[in-house]
């Protein structure tokens, strides 16, 4: 191993690292809403609107995110969908995130004992309110984990934004390889790094959890 | 208001309920005085829980009338959001308590007392903390002020329940089986608490498996199975003779040799 070549590429590396973390956060910011958005349709009064929900959901469990990609930054432009490469790559994150996101909300709303909502109706909490005081701060916690777990799928499925050629971690690594000729010791630091922000993601949710979850500690 | 003295606090004409094909609740006329506290009991799926939760329309009934304090709870005429305002108005009135404490896990003790004040009455955070601080003494348990559900007891927890409950000055307490799933030696703190609340006279509805327990406490019993009231009187009548054979034979199911003032669940 070169280890002399590891480090003078580690700053690059390190740069395109924050690529590759600025494009999964923004995913996973908009998925966020995307997959509030499924959820409220999903539990419309409206069949059409559940129908369309669970309709973009199976579209989305059932074609790999690659195809998702490549879909939306070649075939795109063909409908007017003009995008740049990081631009698409948050887009195509943030909707694909957002339809598993959506389940995990969904699961989590659910599996909240209805007698919580039995309570809170009979002082008089209306439907809305009772969601937001009652139901919503328990299931916060329910669904941390989950939305964990799909943060980390997210920033590993932000390695394939390379082939349309974001500049992120992947992308930077078989770039150098191109200059190096040194693919053992460059990939070996690119699967560092995502390491390293996969296992710093994985403990702020793990600290997340037990804020939103403290109670039931004390 | 002096009319108002002689409206039944709670009112029931001719309640049905069905549940698909099933006839839980067939035809059922209540009356409730202010200050009263009736007992209904009966075995289970007799109806009894049904008719409780239909008061404050946890259950929405199928025919018939309920009031309370003469306001028509039930509104068949009104629709959607209208509905949801009206039964949201109806229910500040009505304190509920349920057999599985429903407490909310998130809120402290305080907090699960003051939020329905704060939120719904827009009371200030130091006029709510000091109501329910007043409300946890009354149950015995504003040292537990700052702590979480999970950190007390059933008994503990149905106390703070019942404490949550009183914190809108309800009207009238609905009681649903509020001792069931409590350790025999946790029972009688919170029937404590119920006798305080009957001295006081607030009218209640508790629906139960205690016989002691409702005998010694309320004005007016009623036994209910397979939907309907089989018989309704004092509990001194009700549970010494009664008059009916069902309901003999549910005494004697129920109280069985025992002394009659052991706690039974």
């Amino acid at each position: 191993m070169d280890i002399n070549l590891m480090i003078d590429i580690t700053p690059l590396l390190v740069k395109a690292a924050w690529v590759t973390l600025d494009i999964s956060a923004r995913g996973l910011f908009f998925g966020f809403f995307i997959a509030s958005a499924l959820v409220v349709l999903r539990t419309s009064r409206h069949l059409p609107l559940r129908w369309l929900a669970r309709g973009y959901i199976s579209v989305v469990r059932g074609t790999p995110y690659f195809v998702q990609l490549l879909l939306v930054f070649y075939g795109g432009p063909a409908i007017g969908l003009r995008m740049d490469p990081f631009t698409c790559g948050v887009v195509v994150g943030a909707f694909n995130i957002g339809a598993y996101m959506s389940e995990a909300i969904r699961g989590a709303i659910e599996s909240v004992d209805s007698g919580q909502n039995e309570a809170s109706r009979s002082l008089g909490f209306g439907r809305f309110a009772t969601l937001q005081h009652i139901v919503l701060p328990q299931a916060a916690g329910l669904m941390i984990r989950s939305i964990g777990v799909l943060a980390i799928i997210l920033i590993k499925n932000s390695s394939l934004v390379s082939i349309i050629s974001v500049v992120e971690l992947t992308y930077q690594a078989q770039r150098l390889i191109g200059s190096t000729y040194k693919p053992l010791e460059v990939f070996t630091l690119s699967a560092l790094m995502y390491i390293v922000i996969i296992y710093a993601v994985m403990g702020l949710v793990e600290l997340l959890y037990r804020r939103a979850t403290r109670y039931t500690f004390l | 208001m002096t009319a108002a003295t002689d409206t039944p606090m709670v009112e029931l004409k001719g309640v049905k309920k069905r549940f698909g094909a099933l006839e839980v609740l067939k035809g059922i006329d209540l009356k409730v005085d202010r200050g009263k506290i009736i007992s209904i009991i009966g075995p289970s799926g007799s109806g009894k829980s049904t008719l409780l939760r239909s008061i404050n329309n946890l259950e929405e009934i199928d025919e018939g009338r309920i009031l309370l304090d003469g306001v028509q709870v039930n509104r068949p005429d009104l629709k959607g959001l209208a509905f949801e305002r009206h039964i949201n108005h109806i229910r500040q009135n009505m304190g509920m308590v349920f057999q599985h404490f429903n407490l909310f896990p998130h809120l402290s003790t305080l907090e699960n007392v003051t939020l329905a004040p704060r939120k719904l009455k827009g009371m200030d955070a130091g006029s709510a903390r000091e109501l329910g601080m007043e409300l946890l003494e009354r149950v015995g348990l504003a040292d537990k002020a700052s702590v979480y559900p999970s950190a007390l007891s059933g008994g503990q927890k149905q106390r703070v329940a019942i404490a949550r409950a009183l914190a809108m000055r309800p009207k009238v307490m609905l009681f649903d089986e509020a001792t069931s799933a409590l350790d025999p030696e946790l029972v009688e703190e919170v029937n404590q608490v119920m006798k305080r609340l009957a001295e006081e006279h607030m009218t209640m509805l508790i629906v139960t498996h205690e016989m002691a327990f409702a005998r010694d406490v309320s004005d007016w019993a009623m036994f209910m199975d397979g939907g309907v009231v089989v018989e309704e009187n004092t509990p001194a009548h009700l549970f010494t003779h009664p008059d009916h054979e069902r309901t003999r034979h549910f005494l004697r199911k129920h109280l069985g040799n025992q002394p009659q003032t052991q706690p039974h669940g």
